[in-house]
């Protein structure tokens, strides 16, 4: 409907307004593709430290591993009726037995802080959440108590807490109807960094006598990097691609 | 359009003791419903059957039932919308109401077993937008916005016009909202018996089977209470659409097991499904496929059932059973078998490793998923008492 008087006022107008837009988009989006690229940038190459564990089971008795559930229950405050179906269990012994030879091995299971966590891909609010050092927690403020999560995991690492709890640790607080898993000991890696060590390790490490070993899967020169490099390991459910924190050795 | 111009609307104005004794009756289920949630919220999931194995229960096949349902019921308005058979406008008005009503009542279930049902203004402001639960608080809530809207536009005819564009905007997003369901359970994929694309339009069948199965049982009881006429052709469109949407839910059902039953590695999940997984096993067979698809399928299909209105009810009836059976084995029984986490091995531990796992359902769990059902039947019905949603009469067709 425009007449030909029209055109020629505004297209000067019209031009202007196309630079400007071009301009302001262009420095509204190049952070966001910076932003992007720093998001995605992969793990292995950053500096940040990824914990993780490495656990040999042929250095683990059945009474090592029940070491282990006892001291992460006195360190975190949570407590397990063996025939509770409700009750949580952070780590767990594991009993495998080979059906053709028999033979039997055991083992201790946690959360396996994977790289990729299906926990917090499905986790509708974020609580479900992956630290920059690797460790995946719950945010006992967002978690809506949905338990997708626990539908997620393919490690049955998670715990819903189904009643009021009492007399809880300061390091671990925990909350009714929310859902809660294996800190990997955050608390003490946020106090001493590298040189912590998670309960379940310090319950079956003595002396030279090692059969957990913490540290920082990025750094090569840390003990456990240069203890898988040696001897190599085996991520559980390595087939989906999650890359586990948890490294084993034995199985 | 030419039917839409005759076709006159009103509200239902019975009053007898029957009529209210139902609304009543579904008002102190519902509130039941509320208590129980209650009771569950203050004493913790402790009080209700599940654990820390089997995670979903009883709630969630209520809520799932209704949320499927309630997608499939908009299908008798898409048809008049989307797909132009003028035949089925008349039920579109209610069509729309039903599916509102159905996932209000399938969310608030889903929200009351909660652990946290508190924390709703969490849900809705935080999200992870990788995460279908999160897509799916958006699928539902914009459900219910782009219904609500299609409804005013069928029923003011100023804007009549822009029905049929809402229609089509109403039925893309109930296909992909129920993609979003199915999705819940074919995208985790540690679970052998979930991991499957199959799920997806699997809950798309489910929904239209489901939800026509409702719609037919309303519709019957709404015209007998209001004394409203209801001539057999309507009702015998309906037949044929309910056999050929069971008949459907029926080939996906034998494709999802089929497929499964071909590699060696689910073998065992199959065996527990359909050999000897005990109660699941039982509710397959006699349940799902005997009660909820093959005797609907034979007496929607019977040529000496074709004009006895009880006959519908009862195959409408048979195939909520069904759904109720189909979904309890998905939620219920995908989580009671074991999680495979060292294959080839025996394994055993304090959580249940390796074992199938227990789920007794509550009362509780019970009392509110039926009360989600009885809140979502009594919006239903008030809505079609405050509003000129059903048709005054269904005459038989003239030519």
């Amino acid at each position: 409907m425009s007449t030909e008087l029209d055109n020629i006022e505004l297209r000067p107008a019209r031009r202007e307004f196309f630079k400007t837009a071009a301009a302001l988009a262009t420095t509204l989006i190049a952070p966001g593709i910076l932003l992007y690229k720093t998001g995605h940038a992969s793990d292995a190459s950053s500096k940040k430290p990824r914990w993780g564990l490495l656990i040999d089971t042929n250095a683990l008795s059945e009474s090592d591993i029940d070491a282990c559930v006892s001291a992460c229950q006195r360190e975190h405050g949570w407590d397990s009726d063996p025939d509770s179906r409700t009750d949580a269990q952070w780590i767990r012994k594991v009993k495998l037995t080979d059906p053709e030879s028999g033979h039997q091995r055991f083992l201790p299971m946690m959360c396996m802080h994977c790289e990729n966590p299906p926990c917090v891909d499905v986790c509708p609010t974020g609580a479900s959440f992956k630290r920059d050092d690797g460790i995946v927690l719950v945010n006992k403020h967002t978690c809506i108590g949905c338990r997708y999560c626990m539908m997620a995991c393919p490690y049955k690492a998670r715990s819903f807490i189904h009643e009021t709890l009492k007399d809880q640790l300061p390091v671990a607080p925990r909350g009714k109807g929310t859902v809660e898993s294996c800190t990997l000991c955050v608390h003490r890696i946020d106090r001493d960094g590298s040189n912590a060590i998670p309960a379940c390790a310090e319950a079956v490490n003595h002396g030279d006598r090692k059969a957990i070993w913490f540290g920082d899967l990025h750094d090569p020169q840390s003990e456990i990097s240069q203890r898988l490099q040696a001897l190599g390991a085996v991520k559980l459910r390595a087939d989906m691609g999650l890359n586990p924190g948890v490294r084993y050795q034995g199985l | 359009m030419k039917m839409q111009s005759s076709m006159r609307y009103a509200e239902i104005k019975t009053s007898t003791p029957n009529y209210w004794g139902i609304l009543v009756a579904l008002a102190v289920i519902a509130l039941a419903g509320f208590a129980a949630a209650h009771h569950m919220d203050t004493e913790g999931h402790h009080v209700t059957g599940m654990n820390n194995q089997v995670v979903w229960g009883l709630p969630h096949v209520f809520a799932i039932f209704l949320i499927v349902a309630a997608s499939g019921a908009l299908n008798l308005a898409s048809i008049a919308s989307v797909f132009g058979k003028q035949d089925y406008k008349p039920l579109a008005r209610f069509s729309a109401v039903l599916s509102i009503a159905l996932l209000v009542g399938g969310l608030a279930i889903l929200l009351l077993d909660l652990g946290r049902p508190d924390r709703l203004i969490v849900a809705m402001t935080y999200y992870n937008f990788k995460s279908i639960f999160a897509w799916n608080i958006i699928l539902y809530t914009g459900f219910i916005v782009i219904v609500l809207a299609y409804l005013w536009l069928m029923m003011e005819r100023r804007m009549y016009k822009w029905s049929k564009p809402a229609g089509l905007l109403a039925f893309t997003w109930r296909l992909i909202l129920t993609t979003g369901t199915g999705s819940i359970f074919g995208f985790l994929v540690a679970r052998e018996a979930y991991d499957s694309a199959l799920l997806a339009p699997l809950f798309i069948v489910m929904s239209f089977a489901f939800g026509l199965a409702i719609f037919i049982i309303l519709l019957m009881l709404s015209f007998r209470l209001d004394q409203r006429e209801l001539d057999h052709s309507h009702l015998q469109r309906l037949r044929k659409l309910l056999g050929l949407f069971t008949a459907a839910v029926l080939y996906f059902v034998i494709v999802f097991h089929l497929t499964k039953l071909y590699g060696t590695q689910n073998h065992d999940f199959e065996r527990f499904i359909l050999l000897d997984g005990g109660i699941y096993t039982l509710m397959f067979w006699i349940f799902q496929i005997g009660l909820g698809n093959l005797l609907p399928l034979a007496m929607l299909y019977a040529p000496g059932l074709q004009r006895s209105n009880s006959a519908l009810v009862i195959a409408s009836l048979l195939v909520i059973v069904g759904a109720f059976a189909q979904l309890y084995i998905i939620i219920v029984g995908g989580q009671a078998y074991p999680l495979n986490i060292f294959p080839g091995y025996i394994v055993e531990s304090s959580f249940f490793d390796g074992v199938i796992n227990e789920y007794t359902p509550s009362l509780w769990e019970f009392l509110l998923g039926f009360g989600g059902v009885t809140g979502a039947l009594l919006i239903a019905l008030l809505g079609i008492r405050v509003l000129p949603i059903m048709p005054e009469s269904l005459p038989a067709e003239v030519q």
